[in-house]
């Protein structure tokens, strides 16, 4: 017999899913995202290691927009991450019953929000 | 495996009808029995009716052009749950699943995923069904539909539990099963908080042993696709998340009985 498990292909279709499913695709990917960017970061750290003239030329890069652009996304996908976390803490745990949904709305509202100003202030002190 | 009916299908218009002037393309998947290559069939069904169901043009498919399409059904109208299928992405009965009600242009039509296919449409059960006997899922069912019911002794009210119809549309659903044939699935959790919610007379700590495991209440990610895929509103996701706060009742009360136990015997 033929098996339909889609494996990891399975977490990652959008299809047919409603916003409970969506925001399990939407926490995986940002978990996924700020996992990287913890490799990323521990890479760049190892450019102390290699005198203040690598270290300043980074630092000078990092405030290209494009890095500050990347700073955003960041930015972004941990605050997605953290408080999609929250709210599946408060689920999980039977804190919170039956308001998922509005939950999740409201979480990701304030997460953008918050990236929003965050973009502004990163781009003016730049 | 599959069942010829004897109900015409709603395609065939009835002697004297309105001629049918409507027709919808429904792509059908197609998996040999002999584990050959999978494969999407592509054929033009009449639409007689508005009420016209994805299960009435896959019997008129089966009727009228391909007698070979392996299609599993039996009641028609949601209570065996023998025909889920995945309809243009979703998981549905496809006997009250209407045409109309669906997405204009093709109308796709898969077997359920994360069972096995044993051909075309038709998924393997079996593995739901011995998960279930553990559970002793009680048959009867406390209705508040039931007029002049009393509850029984130690139920404080009446209430429909027994809704699940053992379909399979939440195992589906869920993008847990997806990965994990070990996860014991919403549908058995569902079955477990039943069980455990109203014991009817049986020990529900065999329930809650099993679903307290890695691979229960707690392999469950939340997503509740399962409870909006589930035709009969058994709700197996907020199922899980009773069984959760029961499981950490079970572990706080025992913590605490074990500290009471060393503060005594420290006297």
């Amino acid at each position: 017999m033929m098996n339909e498990r889609r494996g990891v292909a399975g977490w990652f279709d959008p299809r047919g899913r409603r916003l409970g499913g969506l925001a399990f695709i939407v926490n995986r990917l940002s978990g996924l995202g700020v996992l990287v960017y913890l490799y990323l970061h521990l890479l760049i750290l190892t450019q102390l290691a290699r005198g203040p003239v690598a270290w300043d030329a980074f630092v000078a890069f990092a405030g290209s927009p494009v890095v500050l652009a990347f700073d955003v996304l960041l930015l972004a996908g941990l605050l997605v991450h953290g408080l999609n976390g929250v709210r599946l803490a408060l689920l999980g745990f039977g804190v919170v019953t039956g308001r998922g949904t509005a939950l999740f709305v409201a979480l990701m509202t304030g997460a953008v929000l918050i990236a929003a100003v965050g973009a502004l202030r990163l781009f003016e002190v730049a | 495996m599959a069942t010829l009916v004897d109900r015409p299908p709603e395609a065939v218009p009835a002697p004297g009808a309105a001629p049918v002037t409507a027709t919808r393309v429904v792509r059908v998947r197609r998996t040999p029995r002999d584990g050959g290559a999978a494969r999407w069939d592509r054929v033009e069904v009449p639409v007689s009716s508005s009420r016209m169901t994805v299960l009435d043009a896959l019997t008129w498919i089966r009727s009228r052009v391909d007698p070979t399409l392996d299609v599993r059904h039996s009641c028609f109208h949601a209570s065996c749950g023998t025909c889920g299928l995945r309809v243009d992405g979703r998981d549905v009965l496809a006997c009250v699943t209407r045409l109309d009600d669906l997405r204009e242009g093709e109308v796709s039509v898969e077997p359920l995923r994360n069972q096995p296919v044993v051909s075309d449409l038709v998924v393997d059960l079996e593995a739901l069904y011995e998960a279930l006997e553990p559970m002793a899922v009680p048959l009867v069912r406390s209705s508040t539909l039931v007029a002049g019911g009393r509850p029984a002794e130690g139920v404080p009210a009446l209430g429909r539990f027994e809704d699940c119809i053992e379909c399979g549309l939440c195992i589906s659903a869920c993008p847990i099963e997806a990965t994990d044939a070990a996860y014991e699935g919403p549908a058995v959790l569902g079955a477990a908080w039943r069980v455990i919610d109203e014991p009817r007379g049986t020990d529900p700590a065999s329930a809650l042993a099993i679903v307290d495991g890695d691979q229960g209440a707690w392999r469950c990610h939340l997503a509740f696709e399962c409870s909006e895929a589930c035709p009969s509103e058994a709700e197996p996701g907020e199922h899980i998340l009773h069984l959760r706060r029961g499981l950490l009742r079970r572990r706080v009360a025992a913590i605490l009985r074990r500290r009471g136990t060393h503060e005594g015997s420290g006297r």
